[in-house]
């Protein structure tokens, strides 16, 4: 199924003139594409599909796919992938019309509950046969919403991964360091779903803005395929005139990367660096001097390109394909399907309700100011200890004898972190 | 009561050890030769990372390797030179420049520390204060490679020096907790300068030398070229990182690692221990764990590898890696790791041995110990310093001293 990439529709150029659509798949995936709508993806199709009737309804999509059968009634899959995954087998016909005509497809979803884990690699494939590229940006539940969903997100993300061209992931739980003690929940899955959203933008002003240094999808392909691995994603932006040392900086602290360490261990990394006119030569290379250095393993994809919206500010995308803690030999298709199986087995429990049914959706250039501001404050609070309270859940690792010390950082590396563990050797 | 000019001490609060060693001058005519006549040393608990966390135990600590010293050494000892180390010690080089005014051009004693003061007034942070301001070459109207100018002619005199500073509370920690047990700091002595003096002759710096120090808390390193010190670094990373990397990799508490360390340690992963594993026994004596040699290599051999290579990156930076064409010598307590030296030929790609001290003499077993390299440094600095103040004296001051310390000791 890999072979697919080199379908005639695989050679996209120009890249503009393609059809992208874009999924919401599940309730989730229609709350984060909300979210999207409006912002500035002109020129996407917006498709949600869903087997909640309601989630469906308050959604802004153009178009809207209900997967309904008389078992449900209305009321959606009752947290099961595997009831998901028979409604979209059955209505196979119904999502590859929609997929028609497609060039690209990005599938977004939150894994966890019953559509989302279950419609989405059936759609995926379903798009795969259309000839269009696929590319699913998913998130998974916070680790407080129980063992059960994160078993059905990982199995669901294992599928995905075996059909979809790449498989952009966000583990909700590593947000936690991104956000305030104090915020309510809607507002916590509201900015999990904007970093999504981010994510999906950033993928798409790689695809349409006009690049200086292009990145081509299929490079973007190459990286987060074939990797059995996690990709991770971030996005800053900074302004002033210390711009690119700044960007560097709230890189390495970002959480999402494992404050650096995901860089260090990384096997590829793609960079998109973006500006408004004056960007200039020098500040690339300075950025990408300092991102080489963090990363001395890792196959560097870069790209730069100019957007005359961003006055000042300059954005940089990095999607990390990460080595995983497990390497995870799955063969494609037969072993998932069984993983889908064992999942029904352990019974149905009935959890009526995802968890994103937030139906308002904010506006996503406040978000993404909010998420920076979020970002930066993040790294000041640092030497709190209320934080490092939450830290320490997070990162397993501990100091031993240095966790009372003053830490040895050298060029954004915890020394006492042992080496073997920043290098990500694997002692089997 | 002459006597006592000749002993010079150095002591070193080290993150695993308190180490004195008392070395006598020899009476020779010359003053070159040094003997060691007392070594001390006790564990120490109350520093990390080279540096005083918990003053109460560091201070009993250095009580007793002091009077370990002085009743191996049979002698009381009232002054030492104190090594120092920490992440927060900095080295860089400075110039300074002093014009001749003197009518005949000719460079007076005068003019020379003139502008080796010139050379020490650095803009500092305020926190900081300068541990050493080492002479490299004099330059007299541009003219390179000049080691001592007086009598010559010139109108524009410059020196460059090699600064290291550190920070001033931290460096008085120390010193402060030496002072209580009523000794008196002579000087402070930046530990990988003490193990460059220790470990070099004179061919060796002239030919262009690096010196690494791996102690327990800390990596000091010297690099010698052309005869002068030309670059100092500290990182704060050494055999307790190793330890911790152990506990952490094998999960066994970190006495067990340290002892593992010691017993099965290697610096490089060879084929012969591949697959190989040992069983530890708990207290009563019952298999407790199953531990890996391969891995217990290998997370050692990472630690190292690392050590080296961000040493080597510094280096790379401050351009000096052609400077070195006498080598690479290790000391401290990693020396004592297996297969050291291979391994940072590896990484350095340059000859690497394990450093002995030269022109010492006196107890053999402090001698030939990598651990002590710091403590016999200081002790060679203590020397050369007692030396150069001795031959300054006149003899009328030198009675009038003399005299005087009669008067207050009475």
């Amino acid at each position: 199924m890999k072979a697919k990439t080199q379908t005639p529709v695989a050679v996209l150029e120009p890249a503009q003139t393609q059809v992208v659509k874009i999924f919401g798949v599940g309730s989730a995936g229609v709350a984060m594409l909300d979210a999207a709508n409006g912002a500035d993806f002109t020129g996407a199709d917006f498709v949600a599909v869903n087997t909640d009737a309601a989630s469906l309804a308050s959604s802004s999509a153009p178009v809207k796919i209900q997967l309904e059968t008389r078992l449900l009634r209305g009321l959606g899959t009752g947290g099961d992938p595997e009831r998901g995954r028979a409604i979209a087998e059955e209505q196979f016909v119904t999502l590859k019309t929609a997929c028609e005509g497609a060039g690209v497809v990005f599938v977004v979803a939150g894994l966890g509950g019953g559509a989302g884990s279950g419609i989405s690699p059936v759609l995926a494939r379903a798009a795969k046969e259309t000839g269009a590229l696929v590319l699913a940006f998913v998130t998974l539940p916070f680790a407080c919403e129980g063992n059960r969903r994160q078993q059905q997100a990982q199995s669901g993300l294992d599928l995905l991964k075996s059909v979809a061209d790449g498989v952009i992931c966000l583990p909700c739980q590593k947000t936690f360091k991104l956000i305030d003690e104090n915020t309510s929940v809607l507002d916590t899955f509201r900015i999990t779903n904007g970093l999504l959203v981010e994510s999906v933008r950033g993928v798409w002003r790689l695809l349409t803005r006009p690049g200086l240094i292009r990145i081509h999808f299929d490079d973007l392909c190459a990286l987060v395929r074939d990797r059995h691995s996690e990709s991770v994603f971030a996005s800053v932006e900074a302004t002033g005139p210390a711009r690119a040392r700044e960007i560097v900086e709230k890189l390495i602290a970002h959480p999402l990367l494992d404050e650096g360490r995901a860089l260090a261990e990384s096997e590829a990394v793609l960079v998109s660096l973006m500006g408004g006119r004056e960007l200039t030569m020098a500040e690339v290379n300075r950025v990408m001097e300092q991102i080489n250095r963090q990363c001395e393993r890792a196959q560097i994809i870069m790209g730069a390109a100019v957007d005359e919206t961003l006055k000042g500010r300059l954005s940089v995308t990095v999607i990390v394909a990460r080595q995983g803690p497990i390497p995870m030999e799955l063969p494609p298709l037969a072993a998932s399907g069984n993983a889908g199986e064992q999942v029904t087995s352990r019974g149905v429990v009935a959890r009526p309700g995802s968890r994103c049914s937030s139906p308002t959706a904010p506006s996503a250039p406040e978000q993404r100011e909010q998420n920076l501001d979020r970002n930066a404050g993040a790294r000041a609070r640092k030497p709190n200890p209320k934080m490092r309270q939450a830290q320490l859940s997070l990162a397993i690792v501990s100091k031993g004898r240095f966790d009372k010390s003053e830490p040895t950082i050298h060029k954004g590396e915890d020394l006492d972190i042992p080496t073997y563990l920043r290098r990500g050797v694997a002692l089997n | 009561m002459f006597d006592d000019s000749s002993i010079v001490v150095g002591l070193e609060i080290g993150t695993s050890k308190v180490c004195a060693v008392v070395g006598e001058r020899n009476a020779d005519p010359a003053g070159t030769g040094l003997n060691i006549i007392g070594l001390g040393q006790a564990r120490s608990r109350g520093v990390r990372k080279g540096e005083i966390v918990d003053p109460s135990q560091a201070e009993e600590d250095v009580r007793n390797a002091i009077v370990e010293a002085e009743q191996m050494a049979d002698v009381e000892i009232r002054n030492v030179y104190l090594g120092v180390t920490g992440a927060h010690l900095r080295g860089f080089n400075n110039r300074g420049v002093h014009p001749v005014v003197s009518a005949d051009r000719e460079i007076s004693e005068d003019d020379v520390q003139d502008v080796v003061k010139n050379a020490k007034a650095i803009n500092l942070p305020t926190e900081n204060s300068v541990v050493h301001a080492i002479r490299q070459h004099f330059f007299v109207d541009g003219q390179d490679g000049v080691t001592n100018p007086v009598g010559m002619l010139g109108s524009r005199l410059e020196v460059d020096v090699h600064v290291v500073h550190g920070h001033t509370n931290r460096l008085q920690n120390a010193i402060r907790l030496v002072k209580g047990l009523q000794l008196e700091v002579d000087e402070i002595v930046s530990n990988g300068l003490a193990s460059s003096l220790a470990l070099l002759s004179n061919e060796q710096k002239e030919l262009g030398a690096l010196v690494i120090d791996i102690g327990g808390g800390t990596t000091d390193y010297v690099v010698y070229a052309n005869g002068v010190i030309k670059h100092t670094g500290v990182l704060a990373v050494g055999g307790d990182h190793i330890s911790n990397d152990l506990a952490y990799g094998l999960k066994v508490p970190l006495s067990r690692a340290e002892k593992l360390k010691l017993e099965f340690g290697s610096a490089q992963v060879d084929g012969e221990c591949r697959g190989k594993a040992v069983t530890i026994t708990n207290e009563l004596g019952l298999p407790f764990k199953t531990i890996n040699v391969e891995h217990l290599r290998r997370i050692m051999s990472l630690r190292l590898e690392e050590i080296f290579q961000l040493v080597g990156q510094d280096l790379e930076q401050s351009g000096l890696f052609d400077y070195l064409r006498g080598g690479v010598f290790l000391c401290g307590g990693c020396a004592r790791v297996p297969q050291i030296a291979p391994l940072a030929e590896q990484v350095l790609q340059m000859p690497v041995s394990l450093g002995q001290t030269n022109s010492v003499s006196g107890l053999k077993s402090a001698l030939d110990q990598p651990e002590f390299v710091t403590a016999i440094g200081l002790v060679k600095f203590g020397s050369f310093k007692t030396r150069k103040r001795e031959g300054r004296t006149s003899l009328v001051s030198g009675i009038k001293g003399a005299l005087g310390s009669l008067w207050r000791r009475s």
